[in-house]
């Protein structure tokens, strides 16, 4: 019996409390979904008002609400969670040939604290004085002047924060003491890897910007002067404090997408995955490093020039384990028998668009050219080319490719190349305009634009259509195979790694027998050592 | 499901729980050195008011706690379950007194108008205000989990009542024992950070 079968009572409730992992990770699915659409429509709505230089569909601040919130939604509640709560939690488990993760009941708490937070950043928005207007990264001093709800908006990143350390405290644990016997460092898979240091990342940093935000909640409240300029406080610390965790967030979004490519590619060129241990060390390389740039942020606020050049150094070596991950992808490609399925057509395209992402943030952590690409567009292309191109398309390849064994069915392929094709080409004009815009000039968070902006500002429009098109024709073929798709196998895709060898959808406990592990995981080239 | 126990697992759950507690306070810990750096003789003025006294005293109570809470957990490992009980009632109260304590110093302070925009402290020099903010604000957080261990200790002390923890099965008590050292050791730095800086 699947784990999609009623157990005991069955209904809504048997969801509800349930601590089985997969259930879980459905459950977050559930709410991610919407929450990923309603950011989406924000931003379609925010491209639409740039059909025009000028006033038109909104007001100014309902602009800056709209670019708030749609900045809070993806980030705390559809990238941060999306691959780690979703995949993380239903195939860790079971790739590491374990029953569940350490600590169950956690696991369901992490689910309701996430949706607790993601009601109160929803009720922010209908209560009080109007949606808030900081723009996601709350600065102060502004952040504490506005009469909008940041307060509201605030606790919900809190509580959305607390989410996210107990699954990553969750996932360290489970790492280290459910792994099935033979089950050794180096025969985990790659994924596996990329949450474990994911979770590092979650539980070190994510407790600063906890600890800020309660800051910024009372001196809201009750002034107490340490980031109020009025009363000696300095918000350059703010920033930095901010900063400290959110640049580090950036790789608790990008590893696990990483990781989820790194266990499709070998799956379909029919490889064993090349350079394991270095993709493998270069996702701690990556957590130990991405914790040491963020100041790169805060290059025109008026830091030391020395602390300029540390920082500037640093975000280039961040760089170094990334290439490391795109060579061995690519080695892994090489001479391999490439079999064009959906998840790696996406899986290929988050390539692509993170090599784009990936390259620009080198340029701007210059500390020349970040004098000019500062606060531009520039930077929102880069960071959607990372965020969207990169872990938004490989959580749709992660999403094509567990598909079946989540549910149990297949994903008629035609429409989902259909899908890829708008998608890749929406998001290539849009993001590919935003990056030109910058360079040209063009500042972001700006309602209205100069006419020298307009031809890149309806590119980038329309560019949002083709992508919006492109995933409602994506969600409809999904919607599809979930009401009548053809039965999935076992290994519909020819996988070598545990998920593969139990049944679609598994049953409740995964395993009827816990695996015994005698070898290390993408096992396609037998007789080579992998 | 299958019954699951894994207490070293637990334990590592709880020491990655400690580690999150510290960098709540760690950031803290750098808003009060970069401001320290920055106003270092109004810091020094303002510790000056507070009193190394009841700061000390404090201090004395935790430290005491603590051992009470170490001595809980080697009497329950021992099968002396009336000790152990004791022992744990012992260190909650220790908790409750600290709170009196530290309950009475700022109401003395709240009397002399000095809290975030009372009248007593806004017209002194910045680096006064930010002293006292942070003290107030790290103070209050450390204060906050005082409670929060108090209260999970009167709930290891019903466990313990009712035999769910045990001899062979005291990972309960040791990680409480673990979050209530943490919080005696954030106390170890708040003490010379604030009181005696002067």
């Amino acid at each position: 019996m699947s784990y999609l079968e009623a157990q005991g009572r069955g209904g809504l409730l048997s969801w509800l409390s349930s601590t089985d992992h997969k259930r879980i990770a459905l459950l977050y699915l559930f709410l991610l979904v919407p929450l990923f659409w309603v950011a989406v429509s924000l931003g379609f709505a925010m491209r639409l008002k740039h059909l025009f230089a000028g006033d038109f569909l909104m007001s100014a601040q309902t602009y800056n609400a709209l670019f708030t919130v749609h900045g809070v939604i993806m980030i705390f509640m559809f990238v941060i969670p999306g691959l780690p709560a979703v995949f993380g939690n239903f195939f860790l488990p079971i790739l590491i040939g374990a029953r569940d993760v350490s600590f169950p009941r956690l696991n369901l708490l992490s689910w309701y604290f996430f949706a607790a937070g993601a009601a109160l950043a929803l009720l922010s928005l209908f209560t009080g004085r109007g949606a808030p207007d900081t723009g996601w990264t709350f600065y102060v001093p502004f952040s504490l002047r506005t009469g909008t709800n940041v307060p509201l908006a605030v606790s919900a990143a809190f509580v959305l924060g607390l989410s996210s350390i107990l699954t990553g405290l969750n996932f360290i644990t489970t790492t280290h003491r459910m792994r099935a016997p033979g089950m050794t460092w180096h025969r985990m898979p790659l994924f596996v890897w990329a949450l474990y240091a994911t979770g590092w990342i979650q539980v070190l940093v994510t407790p600063i910007i906890g600890i800020t935000l309660v800051l910024v909640i009372l001196e809201r409240l009750f002034g107490i002067g340490v980031f109020d300029p009025a009363k000696g406080g300095d918000p350059l610390l703010y920033q930095h404090l901010f900063w400290i965790y959110s640049h580090p967030a950036v790789y608790i979004m990008i590893v696990p997408a990483m990781g989820a490519v790194t266990e499709i590619l070998p799956t379909f060129a029919r490889r064993t995955i090349f350079g394991y241990r270095a993709i493998a060390y270069s996702s701690i390389a990556i957590a130990a490093l991405g914790s040491i740039v963020w100041a790169h942020h805060m290059f025109t606020s008026g830091m030391s020039d020395l602390a300029g050049v540390i920082f500037s150094l640093f975000t280039f070596l961040v760089a170094v384990p990334s290439a490391i991950k795109v060579f061995n992808w690519t080695a892994t490609l090489y001479k391999g028998s490439i079999d064009m399925q959906p998840p790696m057509l996406f899986a290929l395209a988050f390539v692509f668009l993170f090599c784009i992402g990936g390259l620009t943030g080198i340029i701007q952590g210059a500390l020349g050219l970040n004098i000019h690409l500062h606060d531009t567009y520039w930077i929102v292309g880069h960071f959607h080319y990372v965020m969207f191109g990169g872990t938004g398309f490989a959580f749709f390849a992660a999403l094509l490719y567990w598909f079946p064994k989540m549910f149990g069915r297949m994903v008629e392929p035609k429409p989902v190349f259909i899908a890829w094709g708008l998608m890749f080409a929406g998001f290539n004009l849009l993001y590919g305009a935003f990056l030109l815009l910058g360079g040209m000039g063009m500042p972001r968070r700006y309602y209205a634009h100069l006419p020298q902006f307009h031809p890149g500002h309806l590119a980038a429009t329309v560019g949002s259509w083709l992508l919006v098109a492109g995933l409602l024709v994506l969600f409809g073929s999904l919607l599809r195979a979930l009401r009548s798709g053809r039965r999935a196998e076992d290994d519909p895709w020819g996988g070598k790694t545990l998920e593969w060898r139990i049944p679609s959808p598994p049953p409740a406990e995964n395993f009827a027998e816990v695996p015994v592990i005698d070898a290390a995981p993408y096992a396609y080239n037998p007789g080579r050592r992998s | 499901m299958s019954e699951h126990k894994d207490y070293s697992g637990a334990k590592i759950g709880m020491w990655l729980f400690l580690f999150t507690e510290f960098m709540l306070f760690g950031g803290l810990f750098i808003l009060y050195s970069a401001y320290r750096t920055l106003h270092p003789a109004d810091f020094h003025r303002a510790s000056g008011e507070l009193s190394a006294a009841l700061g000390g005293a404090n201090t004395v109570i935790l430290l005491t706690s603590s051992l009470f809470m170490a001595c809980s957990l080697t009497a329950i490992q021992k099968g002396r379950k009336g000790a152990s009980m004791l022992l744990v009632a012992l260190t909650a109260s220790c908790g409750a007194l600290f709170l009196a304590v530290k309950g009475f110093e700022w109401a003395s302070k709240f009397h002399h108008g000095i809290y975030p925009g009372g009248p007593g402290l806004l017209q002194r020099p910045p680096g006064e205000v930010l002293f006292f903010g942070l003290y107030y604000v790290m103070t209050g957080l450390h204060g906050l989990h005082v409670l929060a261990g108090t209260i999970l200790l009167c709930v290891m002390l019903a466990l313990l009542a009712r035999e769910r923890i045990r001899q062979d099965d005291c990972v309960k008590l040791e990680n409480s024992g673990l979050y209530w050292h943490l919080v005696d050791v954030i106390w170890i730095f708040l003490l010379p950070l604030f009181y005696l800086a002067a």
